[in-house]
């Protein structure tokens, strides 16, 4: 109720600093006029001459000019007889004022303001924490912690997973990395930072996501996450029998209760690869079309939202392209993006653009086929 | 409720706009006078309610209310006391409110103070510059508006641009706007003037002092922006030739010509329709700086975002303001009364030159900044217009104006006397061979134009000094006549000769700095040595240090020279973690004029680390010379006597007169 009685003060003070003129009787002569500037004009002049700043010739010619000029004003302003205003006129700026003001003020408010809403400093509202986002207050907790001790490498840990799951992906690569610095070297943590890079690409597994897979794997060769996303990095690459060897291995060697059986088991089947002997083939189609648990983390989102998402980063990447042809790895990161999003014809017709960008240059050209044939198409 | 109280302010003081855009021009067509001055209340109004938003928008800033979605978007609660009030304005959003006050703040001025300006000329006024704010309270509250709200707030903002955390932020921008915006005023006059159909001696009284304190916050401004960059981004260059620069420059050096001719305006009623319009092309020049830099035409620091929206309505505000007050010129600029005439040869005669010159230069700078533009969006082909071509087109206009600025103000209004002038100026043209000569021997095999441009330098200075001499009598009548006389001096005079003389000053830093600037860059481990410019510099360590909401590596540099320690450097690399963004913060050494300037780049794997070290001689008087020239403009503004130039009366033969326009 305050606010609203706080507004219509500053309305009425609005108002009246248009009606408080027109109250008033209009002076004839308010301001200054031409004459008067001439005037003063001729006693600076005599002021100039005393102070010996110029001539008593300069400022004889002067005198003659600006008198000259006096005259001419004079004659004017005589003939501009102020005229008084009509009441009708008044009364209509008043009129105005008093309901043109308030309804201009509060269509332009009520359609733009947010009159509901109180203020929330941050002094009083760290003092109560807000119950709607515990999780949002905590990581913001956590993240002014390590912004004072940077070095803390548990904190980066902790923080890490839970900016992954809430769809910061940059920010969850940074806190891996930093994690990695401070907390020491782990199979996990390359496979989930691999994991957030892919995540902050759109789910494309980009040479330096695979990059990060193939240190984890380094470090710890069973490393199912890592070996996972290795195929599927192989299977958006074209190479589908690399990722069925893979996958197979991975099943072969799992234990058999192991929670990623049937998601690998699945990607298995959708490459076209044979389910080794002794396993027992997927129960349903449970996993998802894209086999890509980066998307899967970020489960909040809506299916429309997600492949608005991925169409956005793919349609930047071509328009990118359009302006700036020379780059290879991206024609073949575009190229493979429209397989994996199953829109084969578009495939087809950037890589005609890809030829035709990169033409005129023979060291390109070479690149870009062998990365064709990578990808399982004709060189 | 602050929050939405400051919203509601600024919606009020759009309706109080166009109250005072239509009720003032109605009473000005009928005469009567309370409607009239329904204008100077409404803009004191408008005033108050903008001051009330923009204080509103600061108290969010400082209290970290993150509901507000430009608070969130710009803020962060860790961030220093001074750079969360900075920040209000380093954004889009809230710079454009600081806009629209100084705007209000100038309406506001020219209501309280305009008492001695004739009442319908007052009321034209203030309704020209109502249309104005109109025009930008809708841009505000419908493309930008810095009040909207987040129902959700989030509990920690994302933090201000790092390049822009520095105390160069809290001086720039409102430098720039009072120059800019500054320039509105000029602007009303003039369109008040068209609308009204006659200029009278008022207008040109009040004119003149509005235009030089625009010019004189414009000239800080642009100088402060310029060393910003300088210290800030670690190049150690101090103008680029960047468009966001080139739009800054414009208004300035059309500025200029305005405040010259609005001289001569004031004090021998000539040049009229002349200083209209390059009042209308000064505040035009002003408008399209702001679209330039706000519409995302330009992607530099300078523009926060780029939105479509925001480039059309602007271009839109720019073509009604820009065209309408062009057509209302050729329409009405006829019916004006012509002023009055003098030979060519004479103080006005000067004056038009510089005028010419100039504009002249202006338009380089314009096509410049604006060819590649065009030329982009007609055929889509990028080009990049660099410092070759303003070195090419700037520079060759640039020397005869400087040549001809100390014969100004040695010539008589009306009539002047070219070989008198330049017998008073000979002392002036000695020292500037003497100078050419000693600077040609001393650097015998380097650079030929240095040294002439250095001697042009002296002329400029000792030709400012040779007006002041030359008005006490100096060295003709005794010392302390001389002395008395000085005293007597109009301050305006004394403000001519500083900023002149600040044009040479500028003039040594700039070619000393380009011609004789020494580096060394290279990559550095501790206890290496780099020599530069006899200076020895020695790395004493890298050292982590935490500061409020950024982490940085501090490099220490021990400097000394002949063996002696001078001082001690230490340039650091920030890191800001939130935007995860760095930035270089290079250290400075002032020796006299001259500095040395370190930056640091990247550390390499086997702990080195790469440096870029500068030594740049006489580098800061690049800025002493526009701070000088403000100063005169500051001196000149406070003389408040009247302008009356008095004309050198005519011998028995007259010499045929030329009009002035």
């Amino acid at each position: 109720m305050t606010l609203w009685f706080v507004f219509a003060l500053m309305t009425v003070a609005a108002i009246f600093a248009v009606l408080w003129p027109l109250s008033r009787r209009g002076r004839a002569d308010a301001g200054g006029s031409e004459v008067v500037v001439y005037r003063d004009q001729l006693a600076e002049i005599d002021r100039d001459m005393a102070a010996g700043i110029i001539g008593a010739a300069e400022a004889d010619a002067a005198r003659v000019e600006i008198s000259r000029r006096l005259l001419a004003a004079a004659d004017q302003s005589g003939r501009d007889v102020p005229v008084t205003g009509s009441i009708t006129l008044r009364r209509a700026a008043a009129v105005v004022a008093l309901v043109g003001l308030p309804v201009i003020a509060s269509s332009f408010y009520l359609a733009l303001g947010s009159p509901r809403l109180g203020d929330f400093p941050l002094a009083e509202r760290s003092r109560v924490a807000d119950a709607n986002q515990p999780l949002t207050n905590l990581v913001a907790q956590v993240e002014a912690h390590l912004e004072k001790n940077p070095t803390d490498g548990r904190g980066w840990t902790v923080l890490a997973p839970v900016l992954s799951r809430l769809g910061r992906y940059d920010d969850a690569v940074r806190a891996y990395r930093n994690a990695i610095t401070y907390a020491g070297d782990s199979a996990d943590r390359r496979a989930d930072l691999g994991e957030a890079l892919m995540g902050s690409a759109g789910g494309v597994v980009t040479a330096d996501a695979k990059a990060e897979f193939e240190r984890a794997v380094a470090l710890n060769g069973d490393d199912a996450k890592a070996n996972y996303f290795l195929g599927l990095a192989a299977e958006q690459d074209g190479r589908k029998a690399d990722a069925a060897a893979l996958w197979q291995k991975m099943l072969a060697k799992g234990p058999s209760d192991a929670p990623w059986r049937p998601l690998v088991q699945a990607a298995l089947v959708r490459v076209g690869g044979t389910v080794p002997a002794g396993v027992s083939a997927p129960g349903g189609a449970s996993a998802p079309a894209l086999p890509d648990s980066a998307m899967a983390a970020a489960k909040d989102m809506s299916e429309a939202d997600r492949s608005t998402m991925i169409k956005g980063m793919v349609d930047r990447l071509a328009t990118r392209l359009k302006t700036n042809g020379d780059d290879v790895e991206g024609w073949l990161r575009l190229v493979r993006a429209y397989l994996v999003m199953g829109e084969r014809d578009k495939a087809m017709s950037a890589l005609a653009d890809a030829r035709q960008a990169v033409a005129n240059d023979a060291d390109r050209l070479r690149q870009l086929n062998e990365g064709l044939k990578n990808l399982g198409l004709d060189g | 409720m602050i929050a939405e109280s400051g919203h509601y302010a600024l919606v009020l003081a759009l309706a109080l706009a166009l109250i005072q855009s239509i009720v003032p021009i109605v009473g000005a067509r009928w005469r009567d006078a309370a409607l009239m001055n329904v204008a100077r209340s409404t803009a004191l109004a408008q005033l108050l309610f903008v001051a009330a938003s923009f204080a509103a928008l600061v108290t969010l800033h400082v209290t970290s209310d993150f509901s507000v979605a430009n608070v969130f978007e710009n803020s962060h609660s860790l961030k220093p006391l001074l750079y969360k009030i900075t920040g209000v304005w380093g954004n889009h959003e809230g710079s454009m409110l600081l806009w629209v006050s100084i705007l209000a703040l100038f309406g506001g001025l020219v209501a309280a103070f305009g008492n001695n300006l004739p009442l319908s000329l007052r009321a034209h006024v203030l309704a020209v510059q109502a249309w104005v704010a109109t025009a930008f309270y809708l841009f505000i509250l419908i493309t930008s508006n810095p009040f909207l709200r987040i129902a959700n707030p989030p509990i920690e903002g994302r933090d201000l641009n790092p390049v822009l955390q520095d105390i160069g932020l809290a001086v720039h921008p409102p430098m720039l706007y009072l120059g800019y915006v500054g320039f509105s005023i000029s602007f009303s006059f003039a369109v008040a003037a068209l609308l009204e159909g006659r200029i009278d001696a008022a207008w040109a009284r009040w004119v003149r002092p509005w235009t030089l304190m625009a010019w004189i916050f414009l000239t800080l401004g642009i100088a402060m922006g310029s060393y910003w960059a300088y210290y800030e981004l670690g190049w150690g260059g101090w103008w680029f030739w960047d468009p966001v620069e080139n739009a800054s420059l414009m208004p300035w050096l059309a500025g200029t010509a305005l405040l010259h001719s609005a001289l001569v305006m004031e004090k021998r009623n000539a040049l009229k329709v002349w200083t209209v319009l390059l009042s209308i092309l000064t505040f035009s020049l002003s408008l399209l700086g702001t679209f330039l830099v706000r519409s995302g035409v330009l992607t530099s620091v300078h523009a926060f975002a780029t939105d479509p929206t925001r480039g059309v309505f602007i271009l839109l505000i720019l073509f009604v303001f820009i065209g309408g007050s062009l057509s209302l010129y050729a329409w009405r600029a006829p019916a004006l009364k012509q002023g009055g005439l003098f030979a060519p040869i004479s103080r006005e005669g000067a004056l038009v030159l510089n005028n010419l010159l100039l504009t002249t230069a202006c338009a380089t700078v314009f096509i410049g900044t604006l060819y590649p533009l065009a030329l982009e969006v007609l055929t889509g082909e990028k080009i990049s217009v660099g410092a070759p071509f303003f070195n090419f087109t700037f520079a060759p206009l640039f020397v005869p104006l400087l040549l001809a600025v100390p014969f100004g103000p040695l010539l008589a209004w009306k009539r002047g006397d070219l070989l008198g002038a330049a017998q008073r100026l000979m002392v002036a043209g000695i020292v500037a061979l003497v100078a050419i000569a000693l600077v040609f021997a001393w650097t015998y095999g380097g650079a030929t134009l240095a040294p002439l441009a250095i001697g042009l330098a002296a002329f400029v200075i000792m030709g400012a000094l040779c007006d002041l001499a030359e008005r006490i009598a100096l060295f003709r009548i005794p010392l302390s006549l001389s002395l008395r006389r000085a005293r007597g001096l109009p301050r305006a005079t004394w403000g001519t000769a500083f900023a002149h003389a600040g044009l040479g000053i500028a003039l040594i830093g700039i070619v000393c700095e380009t011609t004789w600037n020494s580096e060394y860059i290279g990559s550095m481990k501790p206890d290496d040595i780099a020599r530069v410019a006899g200076y020895e510099l020695r790395l004493d360590g890298l050292s982590p240090r935490q500061g409020p909401n950024f982490r940085e590596m501090v490099a220490q540099f021990t400097v000394s020279r002949d063996g002696e320690k001078v001082s001690v450097m230490t340039p650091s690399k920030r890191n800001f973690t939130t935007r995860g963004a760095s930035t270089t913060e290079a250290a400075l050494l002032t020796r006299g004029a001259s500095q040395l300037y370190i930056s640091l780049g990247d550390t390499t794997a086997d702990g080195a680390i790469a440096v870029r070290i500068y030594h740049k001689p006489l580098v800061l008087m690049i800025w002493w010379g526009p701070v000088l020239m403000a100063f005169g403009g500051l001196l000149s503004l406070s003389d408040r006597r009247l302008r009356v130039g008095a004309p050198k009366p005519a011998k028995a033969a007259a010499r045929a007169l030329q009009a002035a326009e």
